[in-house]
Protein backbone atom coordinates (compact mmCIF):
# COMPACT_ATOMS: atom_id res chain seq x y z
CA UNK A 1 0.00 0.00 0.00
CA UNK A 2 1.06 3.61 -0.91
CA UNK A 3 0.33 6.76 0.90
CA UNK A 4 -1.53 7.98 -2.60
CA UNK A 5 -3.97 4.59 -2.36
CA UNK A 6 -4.45 5.80 1.33
CA UNK A 7 -5.39 8.75 0.77
CA UNK A 8 -8.58 7.90 -1.34
CA UNK A 9 -9.69 5.13 0.66
CA UNK A 10 -10.16 4.81 3.98
CA UNK A 11 -9.93 2.67 7.01
CA UNK A 12 -11.75 -0.31 8.58
CA UNK A 13 -12.78 1.23 11.72
CA UNK A 14 -14.81 4.24 9.94
CA UNK A 15 -17.06 1.66 8.26
CA UNK A 16 -19.08 3.04 11.04
CA UNK A 17 -19.94 -1.19 11.50
CA UNK A 18 -20.19 -3.00 14.84
CA UNK A 19 -22.11 -2.79 17.84
CA UNK A 20 -23.34 0.76 18.95
CA UNK A 21 -21.86 2.54 16.48
CA UNK A 22 -24.05 4.86 16.13
CA UNK A 23 -22.10 6.61 18.92
CA UNK A 24 -19.11 4.08 19.30
CA UNK A 25 -17.12 5.50 16.64
CA UNK A 26 -14.05 2.93 17.21
CA UNK A 27 -12.46 0.80 20.24
CA UNK A 28 -8.60 0.50 19.90
CA UNK A 29 -6.26 -0.89 22.30
CA UNK A 30 -2.61 -0.29 22.34
CA UNK A 31 0.28 -2.26 23.95
CA UNK A 32 3.99 -0.32 25.15
CA UNK A 33 6.72 -1.87 25.01
CA UNK A 34 10.99 -1.61 25.08
CA UNK A 35 13.39 -3.61 23.84
CA UNK A 36 15.58 -4.60 27.28
CA UNK A 37 19.60 -4.68 26.08
CA UNK A 38 18.86 -0.79 24.45
CA UNK A 39 18.50 2.77 26.64
CA UNK A 40 15.11 4.26 26.30
CA UNK A 41 14.95 7.02 23.03
CA UNK A 42 15.75 10.00 25.41
CA UNK A 43 19.10 7.93 25.97
CA UNK A 44 19.39 6.53 22.29
CA UNK A 45 21.29 8.31 20.18
CA UNK A 46 21.02 8.93 16.31
CA UNK A 47 23.10 5.74 15.69
CA UNK A 48 21.54 3.50 18.62
CA UNK A 49 17.90 4.69 17.18
CA UNK A 50 18.85 3.41 13.48
CA UNK A 51 20.12 0.15 15.09
CA UNK A 52 16.29 -0.61 17.13
CA UNK A 53 14.66 0.87 13.83
CA UNK A 54 16.36 -1.44 11.30
CA UNK A 55 16.08 -4.51 13.40
CA UNK A 56 13.08 -4.10 14.24
CA UNK A 57 11.37 -2.96 11.32
CA UNK A 58 12.61 -6.20 9.15
CA UNK A 59 11.10 -8.47 11.81
CA UNK A 60 7.90 -6.87 12.04
CA UNK A 61 7.49 -7.06 8.16
CA UNK A 62 8.27 -10.55 8.57
CA UNK A 63 5.09 -11.37 11.37
CA UNK A 64 3.06 -14.32 10.76
CA UNK A 65 0.37 -11.63 10.44
CA UNK A 66 -2.51 -11.18 7.69
CA UNK A 67 -1.30 -9.79 4.56
CA UNK A 68 0.41 -7.15 2.87
CA UNK A 69 1.58 -5.60 5.62
CA UNK A 70 3.68 -2.25 4.44
CA UNK A 71 6.22 -0.54 6.64
CA UNK A 72 7.06 2.86 6.16
CA UNK A 73 10.49 4.54 7.43
CA UNK A 74 8.50 7.72 8.59
CA UNK A 75 12.08 9.63 8.88
CA UNK A 76 12.15 9.70 4.92
CA UNK A 77 8.10 11.06 4.50
CA UNK A 78 7.44 14.51 3.47
CA UNK A 79 5.38 16.59 6.24
CA UNK A 80 2.61 16.34 4.74
CA UNK A 81 2.72 12.75 4.48
CA UNK A 82 3.74 12.29 8.14
CA UNK A 83 0.82 14.55 9.00
CA UNK A 84 -1.76 12.34 6.55
CA UNK A 85 -0.94 9.36 8.65
CA UNK A 86 -1.62 11.30 12.21
CA UNK A 87 -4.86 12.40 10.31
CA UNK A 88 -5.62 9.34 9.63
CA UNK A 89 -4.85 7.47 13.72
CA UNK A 90 -1.83 5.44 12.45
CA UNK A 91 0.83 7.47 13.50
CA UNK A 92 0.70 9.46 16.98
CA UNK A 93 2.10 13.36 17.12
CA UNK A 94 4.53 12.43 18.86
CA UNK A 95 6.32 9.75 16.33
CA UNK A 96 5.50 12.10 13.47
CA UNK A 97 7.33 15.32 15.15
CA UNK A 98 10.36 13.05 16.94
CA UNK A 99 13.37 12.77 15.06
CA UNK A 100 16.13 10.31 13.84
CA UNK A 101 15.61 6.97 12.38
CA UNK A 102 11.89 5.55 13.41
CA UNK A 103 8.89 3.60 11.20
CA UNK A 104 5.44 2.39 11.04
CA UNK A 105 3.67 -0.95 10.05
CA UNK A 106 0.49 -0.60 8.80
CA UNK A 107 -2.29 -3.22 7.75
CA UNK A 108 -3.88 -2.44 4.55
CA UNK A 109 -7.40 -2.28 6.29
CA UNK A 110 -5.87 0.14 8.80
CA UNK A 111 -6.68 -1.76 11.65
CA UNK A 112 -3.25 -2.89 13.13
CA UNK A 113 -0.22 0.19 13.31
CA UNK A 114 3.46 -0.76 14.77
CA UNK A 115 5.26 2.43 15.57
CA UNK A 116 9.02 2.24 16.19
CA UNK A 117 11.05 4.37 18.42
CA UNK A 118 8.09 6.87 19.35
CA UNK A 119 7.93 7.57 23.16
CA UNK A 120 8.88 3.61 23.74
CA UNK A 121 10.73 1.38 21.57
CA UNK A 122 7.57 -0.14 20.24
CA UNK A 123 3.73 1.38 20.33
CA UNK A 124 1.67 -1.53 18.63
CA UNK A 125 -2.18 -1.05 18.34
CA UNK A 126 -5.46 -2.55 16.78
CA UNK A 127 -8.26 -0.53 15.98
CA UNK A 128 -11.78 -1.80 14.95
CA UNK A 129 -14.97 0.19 14.40
CA UNK A 130 -17.82 0.01 17.06
CA UNK A 131 -17.38 -1.39 20.51
CA UNK A 132 -15.08 -4.13 19.83
CA UNK A 133 -12.52 -3.77 22.36
CA UNK A 134 -12.48 -7.83 22.94
CA UNK A 135 -11.31 -8.15 19.25
CA UNK A 136 -9.20 -5.29 20.00
CA UNK A 137 -7.55 -7.23 22.59
CA UNK A 138 -7.05 -10.70 21.12
CA UNK A 139 -5.80 -9.66 18.44
CA UNK A 140 -3.15 -7.46 19.83
CA UNK A 141 -2.31 -9.84 22.37
CA UNK A 142 -1.47 -12.58 19.54
CA UNK A 143 0.59 -10.16 17.70
CA UNK A 144 2.37 -9.08 21.13
CA UNK A 145 2.98 -12.24 21.48
CA UNK A 146 4.70 -13.17 17.73
CA UNK A 147 7.00 -10.15 18.73
CA UNK A 148 7.88 -11.04 21.62
CA UNK A 149 9.28 -14.41 20.17
CA UNK A 150 11.47 -12.54 18.16
CA UNK A 151 13.35 -10.26 20.93
CA UNK A 152 13.67 -9.94 24.46
CA UNK A 153 11.75 -7.29 26.30
CA UNK A 154 12.54 -5.01 29.09
CA UNK A 155 10.26 -6.57 31.99
CA UNK A 156 10.86 -6.58 35.72
CA UNK A 157 9.05 -9.25 38.15
CA UNK A 158 7.70 -6.08 39.80
CA UNK A 159 6.94 -3.38 37.31
CA UNK A 160 5.80 -5.65 34.97
CA UNK A 161 6.82 -4.31 31.41
CA UNK A 162 9.56 -1.35 31.39
CA UNK A 163 8.17 2.28 30.13
CA UNK A 164 10.08 5.62 28.95
CA UNK A 165 7.67 6.97 30.95
CA UNK A 166 6.10 5.94 34.75
CA UNK A 167 2.60 6.62 33.69
CA UNK A 168 2.58 3.77 31.35
CA UNK A 169 4.58 0.97 33.54
CA UNK A 170 2.96 -2.41 34.27
CA UNK A 171 0.80 -3.76 31.07
CA UNK A 172 1.62 -0.75 29.16
CA UNK A 173 -2.10 -1.09 27.81
CA UNK A 174 -3.95 2.10 26.47
CA UNK A 175 -8.08 0.92 26.43
CA UNK A 176 -9.36 3.61 24.44
CA UNK A 177 -13.34 3.91 23.50
CA UNK A 178 -14.09 6.60 20.83
CA UNK A 179 -17.28 8.13 21.20
CA UNK A 180 -19.81 10.85 19.58
CA UNK A 181 -21.79 12.72 21.75
CA UNK A 182 -23.23 16.13 20.30
CA UNK A 183 -26.14 15.88 22.47
CA UNK A 184 -24.23 15.63 26.03
CA UNK A 185 -22.60 18.48 24.56
CA UNK A 186 -25.49 20.46 23.51
CA UNK A 187 -27.29 19.91 26.78
CA UNK A 188 -24.19 21.12 28.61
CA UNK A 189 -23.89 17.52 30.55
CA UNK A 190 -20.96 16.42 29.68
CA UNK A 191 -19.06 17.74 32.51
CA UNK A 192 -20.94 15.71 34.34
CA UNK A 193 -20.13 12.79 32.27
CA UNK A 194 -15.80 13.95 32.75
CA UNK A 195 -16.52 14.52 36.67
CA UNK A 196 -17.88 11.36 37.09
CA UNK A 197 -15.05 9.55 34.79
CA UNK A 198 -12.19 11.16 36.66
CA UNK A 199 -14.07 9.67 39.82
CA UNK A 200 -13.05 6.56 38.42
CA UNK A 201 -9.36 7.31 36.99
CA UNK A 202 -11.04 6.85 33.76
CA UNK A 203 -9.24 10.17 31.19
CA UNK A 204 -11.15 11.74 28.95
CA UNK A 205 -9.67 13.29 25.55
CA UNK A 206 -10.25 14.94 22.28
CA UNK A 207 -10.14 12.97 18.91
CA UNK A 208 -6.04 13.08 18.43
CA UNK A 209 -5.25 11.93 21.51
CA UNK A 210 -3.64 13.96 24.52
CA UNK A 211 -3.93 17.42 24.44
CA UNK A 212 -6.10 17.53 21.65
CA UNK A 213 -9.35 19.31 21.76
CA UNK A 214 -12.48 17.34 21.58
CA UNK A 215 -13.53 18.48 17.70
CA UNK A 216 -16.36 17.34 16.18
CA UNK A 217 -17.92 16.44 19.90
CA UNK A 218 -15.28 13.00 20.00
CA UNK A 219 -13.92 12.09 22.76
CA UNK A 220 -11.84 9.01 23.74
CA UNK A 221 -12.39 7.64 26.88
CA UNK A 222 -9.27 5.15 28.49
CA UNK A 223 -7.51 3.96 31.46
CA UNK A 224 -5.07 6.10 32.72
CA UNK A 225 -3.72 2.83 35.74
CA UNK A 226 -1.71 0.72 34.04
CA UNK A 227 -0.09 -1.14 36.78
CA UNK A 228 -1.56 -3.25 39.75
CA UNK A 229 -4.22 -4.93 37.34
CA UNK A 230 -4.47 -7.46 34.91
CA UNK A 231 -5.65 -6.32 31.34
CA UNK A 232 -8.45 -7.97 31.55
CA UNK A 233 -9.76 -5.83 34.50
CA UNK A 234 -8.60 -2.38 32.70
CA UNK A 235 -10.01 -3.47 29.60
CA UNK A 236 -13.62 -4.41 31.69
CA UNK A 237 -13.61 -0.55 33.10
CA UNK A 238 -13.99 0.77 30.48
CA UNK A 239 -16.66 -2.16 29.08
CA UNK A 240 -18.68 -1.38 31.98
CA UNK A 241 -18.48 2.67 31.92
CA UNK A 242 -19.40 2.83 28.17
CA UNK A 243 -22.72 1.61 28.28
CA UNK A 244 -23.60 3.80 30.78
CA UNK A 245 -22.19 7.13 28.30
CA UNK A 246 -23.80 5.42 26.07
CA UNK A 247 -27.34 5.21 27.80
CA UNK A 248 -26.97 9.09 28.80
CA UNK A 249 -26.40 10.52 25.13
CA UNK A 250 -29.39 8.78 23.76
CA UNK A 251 -31.51 10.09 26.89
CA UNK A 252 -29.91 12.86 25.54
CA UNK A 253 -31.00 12.89 22.46
CA UNK A 254 -34.52 11.67 23.08
CA UNK A 255 -34.83 14.79 25.17
CA UNK A 256 -33.27 17.29 22.92
CA UNK A 257 -36.41 15.47 20.23
CA UNK A 258 -38.90 15.86 22.84
CA UNK A 259 -38.56 19.23 23.66
CA UNK A 260 -38.17 20.90 20.27
CA UNK A 261 -38.15 18.77 17.34
CA UNK A 262 -38.82 21.22 14.61
CA UNK A 263 -35.59 23.44 16.30
CA UNK A 264 -33.49 20.80 16.03
CA UNK A 265 -34.83 19.55 12.71
CA UNK A 266 -34.27 22.87 11.53
CA UNK A 267 -30.66 23.34 13.21
CA UNK A 268 -29.52 19.95 11.33
CA UNK A 269 -31.13 21.06 8.07
CA UNK A 270 -29.14 23.71 8.19
CA UNK A 271 -26.19 22.13 9.20
CA UNK A 272 -26.24 20.07 6.49
CA UNK A 273 -27.57 23.21 3.94
CA UNK A 274 -24.30 24.76 4.75
CA UNK A 275 -21.69 21.90 4.00
CA UNK A 276 -23.70 21.00 0.53
CA UNK A 277 -23.77 24.84 -0.43
CA UNK A 278 -20.18 26.64 1.42
CA UNK A 279 -17.67 27.77 -0.39
CA UNK A 280 -15.13 28.47 1.34
CA UNK A 281 -15.35 26.60 4.98
CA UNK A 282 -12.94 26.11 8.12
CA UNK A 283 -11.80 22.45 9.50
CA UNK A 284 -13.55 23.97 13.14
CA UNK A 285 -16.73 24.83 11.20
CA UNK A 286 -16.67 21.27 9.41
CA UNK A 287 -15.93 19.15 12.34
CA UNK A 288 -18.72 21.29 13.62
CA UNK A 289 -21.58 20.91 10.98
CA UNK A 290 -20.39 17.33 10.17
CA UNK A 291 -21.14 16.27 14.13
CA UNK A 292 -24.57 17.86 13.86
CA UNK A 293 -25.34 15.75 10.31
CA UNK A 294 -24.30 12.71 11.86
CA UNK A 295 -26.14 13.00 14.43
CA UNK A 296 -29.30 14.24 12.34
CA UNK A 297 -28.86 10.60 10.10
CA UNK A 298 -29.12 8.95 13.72
CA UNK A 299 -32.20 10.59 14.63
CA UNK A 300 -33.81 9.61 11.34
CA UNK A 301 -33.87 13.40 9.96
CA UNK A 302 -31.30 13.21 7.24
CA UNK A 303 -32.51 10.33 5.30
CA UNK A 304 -29.80 10.82 1.76
CA UNK A 305 -26.88 10.21 3.45
CA UNK A 306 -25.11 7.48 5.36
CA UNK A 307 -22.99 7.38 8.29
CA UNK A 308 -19.41 5.78 6.66
CA UNK A 309 -19.37 8.66 4.21
CA UNK A 310 -19.78 11.14 7.38
CA UNK A 311 -16.95 8.96 9.01
CA UNK A 312 -15.10 9.48 6.35
CA UNK A 313 -15.68 12.77 5.62
CA UNK A 314 -14.60 14.18 9.39
CA UNK A 315 -11.23 12.80 8.09
CA UNK A 316 -10.67 13.64 4.61
CA UNK A 317 -11.19 17.32 5.27
CA UNK A 318 -8.41 17.61 7.20
CA UNK A 319 -5.56 19.81 5.84
CA UNK A 320 -3.21 16.99 4.67
CA UNK A 321 -5.73 14.92 3.31
CA UNK A 322 -7.20 17.84 1.36
CA UNK A 323 -3.75 19.01 -0.20
CA UNK A 324 -2.83 14.99 -1.03
CA UNK A 325 -6.55 14.96 -2.70
CA UNK A 326 -5.83 17.71 -4.44
CA UNK A 327 -2.59 17.09 -5.46
CA UNK A 328 -0.33 20.19 -4.63
CA UNK A 329 0.34 22.33 -1.15
CA UNK A 330 -2.84 24.68 -0.32
CA UNK A 331 -2.42 27.82 2.07
CA UNK A 332 -5.22 28.01 5.25
CA UNK A 333 -7.33 30.28 2.77
CA UNK A 334 -6.98 28.16 -0.30
CA UNK A 335 -7.59 24.75 1.89
CA UNK A 336 -10.91 26.08 2.95
CA UNK A 337 -11.46 26.79 -0.32
CA UNK A 338 -10.95 23.49 -1.56
CA UNK A 339 -12.77 21.58 1.57
CA UNK A 340 -15.83 23.84 0.72
CA UNK A 341 -15.57 22.61 -2.89
CA UNK A 342 -14.91 18.82 -1.44
CA UNK A 343 -17.59 18.96 0.54
CA UNK A 344 -20.09 19.86 -2.14
CA UNK A 345 -18.84 16.83 -4.63
CA UNK A 346 -19.23 14.41 -1.78
CA UNK A 347 -22.67 15.46 -0.85
CA UNK A 348 -23.93 15.76 -3.88
CA UNK A 349 -23.53 12.02 -4.67
CA UNK A 350 -21.37 12.97 -7.17
CA UNK A 351 -16.93 10.98 -6.27
CA UNK A 352 -14.90 14.05 -6.41
CA UNK A 353 -12.52 14.00 -9.68
CA UNK A 354 -16.24 12.88 -11.70
CA UNK A 355 -17.10 16.27 -12.59
CA UNK A 356 -15.14 19.57 -11.52
CA UNK B 1 30.92 50.18 38.72
CA UNK B 2 29.67 48.30 41.46
CA UNK B 3 26.50 46.00 40.52
CA UNK B 4 23.78 46.59 42.63
CA UNK B 5 23.16 44.32 45.26
CA UNK B 6 19.71 43.45 44.34
CA UNK B 7 19.62 43.21 40.99
CA UNK B 8 21.82 43.45 38.48
CA UNK B 9 22.14 47.48 37.58
CA UNK B 10 24.72 49.24 38.30
CA UNK B 11 24.78 50.45 41.85
CA UNK B 12 24.24 54.39 41.80
CA UNK B 13 23.88 54.88 45.87
CA UNK B 14 25.80 53.89 48.58
CA UNK B 15 23.87 53.45 52.05
CA UNK B 16 26.11 53.44 55.17
CA UNK B 17 24.64 52.54 58.24
CA UNK B 18 25.53 51.46 61.45
CA UNK B 19 23.63 48.11 62.91
CA UNK B 20 24.62 47.00 66.14
CA UNK B 21 27.85 49.19 66.24
CA UNK B 22 28.75 47.48 63.29
CA UNK B 23 29.21 49.58 59.92
CA UNK B 24 27.65 48.18 56.86
CA UNK B 25 27.78 49.85 53.51
CA UNK B 26 24.81 48.31 51.00
CA UNK B 27 25.17 49.55 47.02
CA UNK B 28 21.94 49.81 45.50
CA UNK B 29 20.58 50.62 42.05
CA UNK B 30 17.72 53.62 42.34
CA UNK B 31 14.99 52.08 42.38
CA UNK B 32 15.85 49.45 44.66
CA UNK B 33 17.46 51.94 46.96
CA UNK B 34 14.13 53.78 46.92
CA UNK B 35 12.12 50.37 47.90
CA UNK B 36 14.91 49.79 50.60
CA UNK B 37 14.25 53.15 52.34
CA UNK B 38 10.29 52.97 52.17
CA UNK B 39 10.91 49.55 53.66
CA UNK B 40 13.35 50.15 56.58
CA UNK B 41 12.37 46.90 58.29
CA UNK B 42 13.19 44.90 54.99
CA UNK B 43 15.23 42.03 55.99
CA UNK B 44 18.52 42.06 55.10
CA UNK B 45 19.45 40.37 51.21
CA UNK B 46 22.16 38.33 52.99
CA UNK B 47 19.76 37.11 56.05
CA UNK B 48 18.32 33.61 54.98
CA UNK B 49 14.19 33.86 54.28
CA UNK B 50 11.97 31.28 55.84
CA UNK B 51 11.36 29.58 52.21
CA UNK B 52 15.50 29.50 51.51
CA UNK B 53 15.95 28.24 55.41
CA UNK B 54 13.65 26.01 54.30
CA UNK B 55 15.03 24.48 51.22
CA UNK B 56 18.19 23.74 53.00
CA UNK B 57 16.22 21.45 55.54
CA UNK B 58 15.06 19.68 52.57
CA UNK B 59 18.50 19.52 51.30
CA UNK B 60 17.89 15.52 50.80
CA UNK B 61 15.55 16.41 47.60
CA UNK B 62 18.26 18.14 46.41
CA UNK B 63 20.26 14.68 47.20
CA UNK B 64 17.73 12.67 45.60
CA UNK B 65 18.07 14.92 42.21
CA UNK B 66 21.64 14.59 41.76
CA UNK B 67 21.31 10.13 41.70
CA UNK B 68 22.11 9.29 38.71
CA UNK B 69 22.09 5.97 37.25
CA UNK B 70 25.11 4.19 36.28
CA UNK B 71 23.28 2.62 33.32
CA UNK B 72 22.57 5.49 31.07
CA UNK B 73 23.96 8.54 33.14
CA UNK B 74 20.49 10.18 33.74
CA UNK B 75 20.21 12.38 36.73
CA UNK B 76 16.33 11.58 38.83
CA UNK B 77 16.37 15.69 38.33
CA UNK B 78 16.54 14.80 34.75
CA UNK B 79 13.73 12.42 34.60
CA UNK B 80 11.88 15.16 36.78
CA UNK B 81 12.32 18.10 34.26
CA UNK B 82 11.83 15.93 30.87
CA UNK B 83 9.44 13.00 32.70
CA UNK B 84 10.47 10.34 31.04
CA UNK B 85 13.39 7.90 32.31
CA UNK B 86 16.54 6.81 30.27
CA UNK B 87 16.67 3.16 30.30
CA UNK B 88 15.23 0.53 32.06
CA UNK B 89 17.30 0.02 34.75
CA UNK B 90 16.36 3.55 36.05
CA UNK B 91 13.55 1.65 37.71
CA UNK B 92 16.12 -0.14 40.18
CA UNK B 93 18.66 2.72 39.79
CA UNK B 94 16.11 5.52 41.12
CA UNK B 95 13.65 3.02 43.01
CA UNK B 96 12.93 4.73 46.42
CA UNK B 97 11.89 7.51 44.56
CA UNK B 98 9.63 6.10 41.92
CA UNK B 99 7.53 3.61 44.28
CA UNK B 100 5.52 6.88 46.14
CA UNK B 101 5.20 8.18 42.54
CA UNK B 102 4.02 4.83 40.85
CA UNK B 103 1.87 4.32 44.23
CA UNK B 104 0.62 8.05 43.69
CA UNK B 105 0.14 7.38 39.62
CA UNK B 106 -1.56 3.66 40.14
CA UNK B 107 -2.11 2.70 43.22
CA UNK B 108 -0.41 -0.33 43.36
CA UNK B 109 3.59 -1.31 42.96
CA UNK B 110 3.06 -4.59 41.95
CA UNK B 111 2.56 -5.52 38.35
CA UNK B 112 -0.41 -8.52 37.73
CA UNK B 113 -0.92 -8.51 34.05
CA UNK B 114 0.36 -10.32 30.61
CA UNK B 115 3.91 -11.70 31.08
CA UNK B 116 6.83 -12.95 28.63
CA UNK B 117 6.29 -15.99 27.83
CA UNK B 118 10.16 -16.62 27.39
CA UNK B 119 10.32 -15.69 31.06
CA UNK B 120 11.97 -18.40 33.18
CA UNK B 121 9.11 -21.05 34.38
CA UNK B 122 9.55 -20.43 37.85
CA UNK B 123 8.88 -16.53 37.47
CA UNK B 124 5.94 -17.49 34.83
CA UNK B 125 4.39 -19.41 37.95
CA UNK B 126 5.16 -16.61 40.63
CA UNK B 127 3.53 -14.81 38.26
CA UNK B 128 0.76 -17.27 37.67
CA UNK B 129 0.23 -16.54 42.13
CA UNK B 130 0.62 -13.03 41.84
CA UNK B 131 -2.47 -12.99 39.07
CA UNK B 132 -4.27 -15.28 41.22
CA UNK B 133 -4.23 -13.60 44.23
CA UNK B 134 -5.37 -10.36 42.66
CA UNK B 135 -8.30 -12.67 41.39
CA UNK B 136 -9.05 -13.17 44.85
CA UNK B 137 -9.21 -10.32 45.92
CA UNK B 138 -11.73 -9.00 43.72
CA UNK B 139 -13.89 -12.30 44.48
CA UNK B 140 -13.87 -11.36 48.00
CA UNK B 141 -14.61 -8.20 47.18
CA UNK B 142 -17.53 -8.75 45.01
CA UNK B 143 -18.72 -11.50 48.04
CA UNK B 144 -18.03 -14.35 45.60
CA UNK B 145 -16.93 -16.35 48.68
CA UNK B 146 -17.58 -19.85 46.80
CA UNK B 147 -15.55 -19.21 43.69
CA UNK B 148 -13.06 -17.49 46.21
CA UNK B 149 -12.56 -20.70 48.37
CA UNK B 150 -11.71 -22.82 44.96
CA UNK B 151 -9.11 -20.38 43.59
CA UNK B 152 -7.79 -19.63 47.66
CA UNK B 153 -7.07 -23.66 47.28
CA UNK B 154 -5.49 -23.36 43.74
CA UNK B 155 -3.38 -20.34 45.45
CA UNK B 156 -2.24 -22.67 48.09
CA UNK B 157 -1.19 -25.87 45.89
CA UNK B 158 0.80 -23.78 43.71
CA UNK B 159 2.53 -22.01 46.53
CA UNK B 160 3.48 -25.83 47.83
CA UNK B 161 4.76 -26.55 44.33
CA UNK B 162 6.79 -23.63 43.95
CA UNK B 163 8.32 -23.80 47.58
CA UNK B 164 9.27 -27.81 46.74
CA UNK B 165 10.84 -26.58 43.38
CA UNK B 166 12.56 -23.78 45.28
CA UNK B 167 14.60 -24.87 48.37
CA UNK B 168 17.02 -22.02 48.61
CA UNK B 169 14.98 -18.42 49.73
CA UNK B 170 14.81 -17.20 46.15
CA UNK B 171 12.50 -14.40 46.34
CA UNK B 172 15.59 -11.42 45.22
CA UNK B 173 13.90 -10.30 42.29
CA UNK B 174 16.85 -9.85 39.63
CA UNK B 175 17.68 -7.33 37.08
Amino acid sequence: MDLETLTHKSGEWLKGQGPESDIVISSRIRLARNLAQYPFLSRADDRVRVEIEESLGQKLIDLPLKKPLSYFKVHTLENIDRQLLVERQLISRELSDNHGSRGVVLSDEENVSIMVNEEDHLRMQVIHSGLALDECWNEIDRIDDLIESEVTYAFSQQLGYLTACPTNVGTGIRVSVMLHLPALVVTKEIQKVFQALHKISLAVRGLYGEGSQAMGDFYQISNQVTLGKTEEQLIQQVKEVVPRIIFYERQARTALVKDNREGLHDQISRAYGILKNAQTISSEETMHLLSSVRMGINLGLIDDLEIPTVNELFIHTQPAHLQKIKGTPLESGERNVARASYLRQRLSGRHPGEVN
Amino acid sequence: MKKCRRCSKPATLHITEIVNSEVQTLHLCEGCAQSYLSQQDQPDPDEMSPAAAKLIEGADLDELDHIVCPNCGISFREFRSQGRLGCPHDYIAFEAELMPLLENIHGATQHCGKCPKRAPDSSQRQYELIKLRNELRSLVEGEKYEDAARLRDQIQSLEVELAEDQPEANDKDDD
